[in-house]
């Protein structure tokens, strides 16, 4: 069976899992020691685990901007919604509010008002969302410094702080966390008509809307969903560390969101997506940053090989590359047949 | 806001009235990027208080334009002198040029401008990146001997302070043959970084049992990796000695808590110099120093105590 009889939907899968294994495998050159897991006081330890949970951030923000790109969107606030969270939750805890529900609410609520003024600002102003959304990625951090008033807020809250360094069954949480929203997302995107709906509005807004859909609320709901995953992602960052920092929580972290998505090869113009291969797009991302870090190469170098990783990645996906490679093969081919 | 405005601009009027001979001097911060910084304008401000000058302060949000912006205001409105702690090095001419014509004397703090020609201000007043990498080596060569299997977290790529102290630190450290770096890599300055870089250091050298020290270019990430080790199940301080620049607040505790073994300080406090250079000048002095080098106490297990004591009670 040739690559052309798979299902597109294998086939599309096919690439970024390749890349995923691929990496994962020139970790295992350069540290041999990278896919020991060990349990250390009942909890999973070792490399890939680290992978997994350093990639939780972003892959909560991939989630989130996998609706928002697949109904033609983007969203570039989701840097500054995560510190705005996290700003919100430390607030609120050394102000002196104990309960957790309070703390995670609080952060919650300011992800989903921020995502509810995107949604509102493209659905219903018709404002282009890469200008829409950047209004709160210069305003976000500003008002995220406004709640620290400039300052790094450190906190100690048991609970909170279970977040970021908390284990589940000896997983850490963030991973569980991804886990969950993951499933919460798939199940109302994939057994309600609402991934078709997401779907429909990106492929083309006006036939949508003539055929009954409200594609204004469908947009309303996917930056909701968005700015939801972002504080949820802010959170645990400021959990992690037990602190919360305006100036740096979250910062570019939209480019690699947006780069997950891309590399789990969801169109920018809308229409398809898939949300687990968003995941694996955020997975590759870390998995390129931990090399990095393993392989000992000078600092310097770090942004260089990460961007010519991703060149490669995206080329390996790329149909268009597919075609010439195989254009290239036939020239050669009976050449060497003779 | 209109209120607050009001406020403010009744406020300024009243100042004026009553301190009317009083200096005018305008200041240009970098922004509020991170604690030490905030700490750093919060000081010229009570500084400036205490010494009855009318500050005219402008946060210019980490850009070059707004920091000249606010220089061509300060010059417009005819202030005794002007401080500036610069964003970068290049680009400074024109506006200093400006400054000389107008009669204005220019105070550098913190990072350097790139001019050649040296009347273009006073003096620079800035710790010695370079000379605080000296000390954090020469403490930890002290502490073992000279024998240590060094981590080192740089600051950002190509950023003055991460290359001084880097330099500063290498030199030494040069000098004693069972010293010897095993990873460098950038933590950008965060705690966040600190903490996941160290992370993978760790599992990366076998788990940390064989790593000496942990060399950290600013106490951000020192603080974030401190975790990291905690977190691997050793004991920073002890199993893995930590040594770091800048002593900020938060610093303290983890020393007290002997979570941490050296941090070499980076005053924030230099506004008082600025201003008794801006004094002096004014009273006829014109022999400075080009550099004036803010000297940076080191603190450790031994000597923390005081310090602590007067940070929590600010």
């Amino acid at each position: 069976m040739g690559y052309k009889d798979l299902s597109p939907l294998v086939r599309r899968s096919i690439w970024p899992l390749l890349g995923l294994a691929v990496l994962l495998l020139a970790n295992v050159l350069i540290a041999p020691e990278f896919f020991s897991v060990e349990i250390k006081d009942g909890r999973l330890y070792g490399s890939l685990i680290d992978v997994m949970n350093r990639a939780a951030p972003v892959a909560l923000l991939a989630i989130g901007m996998t609706l928002v790109i697949a109904t033609g969107g983007i969203d570039l606030s989701v840097g500054s919604v995560m510190a705005i969270a996290g700003a919100v939750s430390a607030g609120l805890i050394v102000s002196g509010v104990d309960n957790i529900a309070l703390v995670v609410g609080g952060g919650l609520l300011a992800g989903v008002a921020a995502g509810f003024v995107n949604g509102f600002l493209v659905g219903y102003f018709g404002i282009q969302p890469i200008v829409a959304t950047l209004i709160l990625m210069v305003a976000g951090r500003g008002i995220a410094q406004l709640i620290n008033s400039g300052q790094i807020v450190t906190f100690h809250h048991d609970a909170f702080e279970f977040l970021g360094v908390g284990y589940f069954f000896g997983l850490p949480f963030p991973i569980v966390l991804v886990v969950i929203a993951f499933v919460l997302v798939q199940l109302l995107m994939r057994r309600t008509a609402l991934g078709m709906f997401v779907e429909g509005v990106g492929a083309n807004a006006s036939a949508s809307h003539h055929i009954g859909i409200n594609d204004k609320l469908i947009k309303l709901m996917v930056y909701c969903v968005s700015g939801l995953c972002a504080a949820l992602a802010g959170m645990i960052a400021a959990a992690d560390i037990g602190g919360s920092d305006a100036n740096n929580a979250g910062l570019w972290l939209e480019l690699d969101a947006i780069l997950a998505v891309v590399i789990g090869g969801a169109s920018l113009m809308g229409g398809r997506f898939s949300v687990f291969l968003s995941i694996i797009g955020a997975l590759i991302i870390q998995t390129l940053t931990i090399t990095i870090i393993l392989s000992g190469v000078p600092p310097k170098f770090n942004l260089l090989i990460k961007a010519a990783a991703i060149v490669i990645i995206l080329l390996l996906q790329s149909p268009e590359f597919h075609r010439q490679v195989a254009r290239l093969k036939k020239k050669r081919g009976p050449k060497h047949a003779s | 806001m209109n209120k607050k405005l009001i406020g403010l601009a009744f406020a300024s009027l009243l100042g004026a009235s009553q301190v009317a001979s009083a200096l005018t001097v305008g200041f240009s911060q970098v922004g509020s990027e991170s604690g030490w910084r905030t700490t750093f304008s919060e000081s010229v401000k009570a500084e400036a208080e205490k010494r009855g000058i009318d500050l005219k302060f402008s946060d210019a949000q980490q850009k070059q334009e707004n920091q000249i912006k606010a220089v061509r205001s300060f010059i417009a409105q005819g202030v005794d002198a002007i401080v500036i702690a610069p964003v970068v090095e290049t680009g400074w001419r024109p506006v200093l040029m400006e400054a000389r014509r107008a009669r204005i004397p220019v105070v550098i703090v913190d990072r350097n401008v790139a001019v050649e020609d040296g009347r273009l201000y006073v003096t620079r007043i800035a710790p010695d990146f370079t000379d605080e990498g000296r000390k954090a080596a020469n403490w930890l060569m002290g502490a073992t001997d000279g024998d240590c299997d060094i981590v080192e977290l740089q600051g950002t790529v190509g950023s003055s302070a991460a290359i001084g102290r880097m330099e500063g630190f290498n030199e030494v450290i040069g000098e004693h043959p069972e010293a010897k770096i095993i990873r460098s890599q950038t933590a950008e300055f965060t705690r966040a970084k600190g903490k996941e870089v160290m992370e993978s250091i760790l599992k990366a050298e076998g788990g940390g049992k064989q790593v000496c020290a942990l060399w950290s270019h600013n106490d951000e990430m020192a603080l974030g990796a401190i975790q990291a080790i905690k977190e691997a199940g050793l004991k920073p301080g002890e199993d893995i000695l930590v040594v770091s620049v800048d002593a900020v607040d938060d610093m303290f505790p983890a020393l007290a808590a002997g979570e941490v073994n050296a941090t070499i300080e980076m005053s924030p406090h230099m506004g008082g110099p600025a201003f008794d250079v801006i004094e002096s000048y004014l009273d006829g002095k014109r022999d400075f120093e080009k550099w004036m080098v803010m000297d940076g106490r080191i603190f450790t297990q031994e000597n923390y105590q005081a310090e602590y004591e007067v940070r929590k009670s600010n």
